[in-house]
């Protein structure tokens, strides 16, 4: 894979079937819906944001725009891994209500593109994973592995709509 | 309508909103004295291509309109009428109302009938009027204007004694009751018929029923027209054309008709308003209210695009030419197989980066607007104000060629109409009140906008009474906003009128009004990354200084280091930076390190406390302190080292993230790595709270 490549979605006549880009996360294997894949690319250093939360590593310049980049190790509390030159960064973009938002995920590895039928999507048991219920869509088997897709809209909705910070923002 | 015709509308509205604020100032610049006809032909041709443009998109009730205002022009062009103020004042509301008009139909919400109705109803009579003056005119040159009733008409008509090839023409006319309803006006119809010739005019009154039963809006009455005129039968037709299918026409030939005395009631129908109207006139000075208020936000409409003169875009493409020169010659030295030498290199990309800022400063002028778009609407703000508190007041405006970025400019406009109304509502005095001060009866309110350093400065004032600052400070101590036994200088109790929660109540009808307060002038200003003071003196006026920076887009800043990390704070903010000595720096306990700097005891905050970042140094002595201002205090800003000053682009974190405490964007520097702006008006802010603390 070309880390630094665009990724082409190409949809199969098969509508009802939702092609998942999958990615490593320690043993896990996650999916998000590719449809809302910007690009993946290499890791690369970022800049710090002060006083945010430690999953959210900083920005980065994404030809021109500056978008936060998320550690999903830390989010979801798994312990904290080296960047290696397999560390990419899946930048995703979705539309939320205050507009179209670009943010960049850290991840391990990315693995393949599967296609997922909607009938193959299981409900998320209520015990047995580390991330808060919410922000998965639910568990697909694909390979005899276990895939865990996840619900980037929610992701993205709990970090950037956060309570304005107190103190100085209200006098601006 | 076909999809064609639609993509052409928001060209038509944009280009008829600009003819009309034309119009406008050519209206206010008009001396009722002694009217420019240029002027005249300028407004003229506004209402005209307004007309036409509407006529082809099947807008039918601004066709109508501007027809009117165009038979009345026409009067006033012709000299057939004498510009006066009041002409004026009729016409000025009719660029409000068309304004209304355009904006109803681009916004495909009702227009408001009711005001166009009034309206036109107003300029017929004023060319019914017109056509008279002119008759009278004719025959006795030396009549004075004022005596000109609409009897005249007949009466002049049958003075005039008629010529070998002019032939009297009986024309029946018969409008169906909706004539009215569709925007026709039979006494417009008229008055062109009095252009053409002598008119004689009769009216058959018989249908119009009781006056319970009148329909306002219905047009009951016929009349019977003697016209005599050399013209052809279908010039004639022709100006029934409007009312063509609404009415019937009859028109034939009355040879050896002598023009006969008029009957008294073609005078009465006359002189006595179209049924249509005259229901419909009592709403209009309270429909005149809202009105005003509508017109001032007419600016704020939003304009998507922008208007560039074509110098700008030249020396654009000057620019973009020099770079494909350059990048062209940079290319060879790349492809000659032997070694280039390395001082041409260096040559090219010299003038690549000269260029390149070139471009970038083009593209920057390309935003940038003169002032005079946000002042162009003051003549017209002051001249309806002062008229109707009865107060004389001037309109100084200096510096309307001063250029800001269009956002600024489109963001700074409400703010300044509400302190120019401040100035005029409660700044000038009434005239008595200036003589018996010792002042001219005319006040004069002044717009001043001039350029300081790297930002713009816009001042609001007046020469009237200044604040009544005893009765500012009265409130605010008993508001609790200041203690009893603090003194005040005059400014600061001035400035306190910003101070959200302040204007309320019984100091309303002496600050402000309207609602807004002043604090939301001064949050709108703050917005804009500029701020605002006031002045004041008793009884010589006082003034508003506005400042704001040239573009939101590109600062100058300074970038710092802080550990590895890079900061870029504004150039603007830094008053400037300085190597503590040990014993500079006094410690207060609990409170913080301050120091000395100019007589001042300055709070250090450590930009790598407030941003959890690592720093090379911790002690105050080896690192500097910077001091910047923000907010119109002083903090003595504590970092590692200064880099470079370069100009930087300005990027929104929010966009992808959120507001981020202490930073106000983020930018791109050169290797490609982000940097982020301080927000230094917040961290003085956040310093002076944990101070206080």
């Amino acid at each position: 894979m070309n880390p630094n490549g665009h990724m082409k979605t190409e949809r199969g006549p098969e509508c009802a079937a939702q092609q998942v880009l999958t990615f490593c996360l320690g043993a896990e294997t996650y999916g998000v819906d590719i449809l809302r894949v910007q690009e993946i690319r290499g890791w690369a250093p970022v800049t710090r944001i002060p006083q945010s939360p430690t999953h959210v590593l900083g920005v980065l310049n994404l030809r021109g725009s500056i978008v936060p980049i998320l550690d999903l190790r830390v989010r979801f509390s798994l312990e904290k891994a080296e960047f290696t030159a397999l560390t990419v960064i899946v930048v995703l973009s979705v539309t939320t209500a205050a507009g179209r938002r670009e943010f960049g995920l850290v991840v391990d590895s990315v693995s393949d593109v599967v296609d997922i039928d909607a009938g193959d999507l299981k409900e998320t048991p209520s015990l047995g994973s580390r991330v808060t219920g919410e922000f998965i869509k639910g568990l697909a088997t694909v390979a005899d592995r276990m895939l865990i897709l996840l619900n980037v809209d929610e992701l993205i909705r709990r970090d950037m709509e956060q309570v304005e910070p107190p103190a100085m923002a209200g006098a601006a | 309508m076909s999809l064609e015709m639609v993509q052409f509308h928001d060209a038509f509205f944009e280009e008829a909103f600009e003819s009309l604020d034309a119009m406008e100032k050519a209206l206010l610049d008009l001396d009722p004295g002694s009217p420019n006809a240029e002027a005249i032909n300028s407004i003229f041709r506004v209402a005209h291509s307004i007309k036409g443009g509407s006529g082809m998109f099947s807008f039918n009730e601004i066709t109508s309109f501007t027809h009117t205002l165009e038979t009345l022009l026409d009067e006033l062009r012709a000299g057939r009428m004498p510009v006066t103020s009041s002409i004026i004042d009729l016409m000025l509301k009719s660029t409000d109302v068309l304004r209304g008009m355009l904006r109803a139909t681009q916004h495909k919400t009702p227009i408001d009938q009711q005001a166009v109705a009034d309206l036109q109803f107003d300029l017929e009579q004023l060319v019914v009027k017109g056509a008279a003056f002119g008759a009278l005119t004719a025959v006795a040159p030396d009549a004075a204007p004022a005596v000109a009733a609409p009897t005249a008409v007949v009466a002049a008509a049958a003075a005039r004694l008629p010529r070998p090839d002019e032939k009297t023409w009986q024309i029946e006319f018969k409008p169906n009751e909706q004539l009215l309803v569709r925007g026709n006006d039979p006494s417009r119809m008229f008055a062109e018929l009095a252009e053409l010739g002598d008119v004689e005019l009769l009216v058959h009154t018989d249908a119009v029923p009781a006056f319970a039963d009148l329909d306002p809006e219905l047009c009951y009455m016929t009349w019977t027209i003697i016209l005599t005129t050399d013209l052809t039968l279908d010039t004639i037709r022709s100006v029934f054309e409007w009312a063509d299918g609404d009415c019937e026409l009859s028109i034939t030939e009355a040879i050896g008709m002598a023009p006969a005395a008029p009957p008294p009631s073609a005078a009465a129908a006359l002189a006595a308003p179209v049924p249509g109207t005259t229901a419909a006139s009592p709403p209009k000075a309270v429909a005149a209210e809202p009105e005003a208020d509508k017109s001032t936000k007419s600016a704020s409409a939003d304009s998507t695009s922008i208007r560039v003169s074509i110098e700008k875009i030249d020396e654009l493409m000057n620019t973009v030419g020099e770079i494909v020169i350059t990048q062209s010659m940079l290319m060879q030295f790349a492809q000659s197989t032997e070694q280039p030498s390395l001082d041409r290199l260096r040559t090219g990309l010299t003038q690549l980066e000269r260029n390149v800022r070139e471009l970038q400063e083009s593209v920057m002028r390309v935003r940038m607007l003169p002032i005079s778009f946000a002042f162009s609407r003051f003549p017209r703000l002051v001249r309806d104000l002062s008229q109707r508190l009865n107060k004389q007041i001037e309109l100084k405006m200096t510096g309307e060629q001063t250029e800001l970025d269009k956002t600024v400019l489109e963001r700074i406009g409400d703010p300044l109409v509400h302190l120019v109304r401040n100035s005029i509502d409660h700044g000038i005095e009434m005239p008595e009140a200036r003589i018996a001060a010792g002042k001219s009866a005319v006040g004069t309110v002044y717009l001043n906008a001039y350029h300081r350093g790297g930002s713009i400065v816009i001042e609001v004032g007046d020469d009237g009474a200044g604040l009544n600052l005893e009765r500012i400070l009265t409130k605010a101590r008993a508001k609790g906003l200041v203690a009893q036994t603090d003194t005040l200088s005059d400014d600061a109790i001035a400035n306190l009128i910003f101070l959200p929660g302040f204007s309320t109540a019984d100091v309303a009808t002496d600050l402000s009004g309207r609602g807004v307060g002043m604090d939301v002038v001064r949050r709108n200003i703050k917005d804009l990354g500029g701020t605002v003071e006031l002045r004041t003196q008793q009884g010589r006026g006082s003034s508003a200084i506005i400042s704001l920076p040239l573009t939101l887009a590109i600062v100058d800043g300074q970038s710092v280091a802080v550990g590895d990390e890079i900061y870029i704070v504004p150039l603007v903010t830094i008053i400037e930076s300085l190597r503590l000595k040990p014993g500079m720096v006094s410690r207060v306990v609990g409170r913080g390190d301050v120091f000395s700097f100019r007589g001042d005891y300055i709070p250090i905050i450590r930009l790598h406390e407030v941003f959890n970042a690592q720093p090379r140094h911790h002690e105050l002595e080896k690192g500097l302190v910077m001091v910047v201002e923000g907010d119109g205090r002083k903090v003595g800003m504590f970092v590692d080292e200064l880099l470079g000053q370069q100009q930087v682009v300005i990027k929104s974190m929010e966009v992808n993230y959120k507001r981020v405490e202490g930073v106000s964007g983020a930018t791109i520097l050169g290797e490609g790595s982000v940097a982020l702006i301080l927000d230094v008006p917040g961290l003085v802010r956040f310093a002076s709270e944990r101070i206080a603390a």
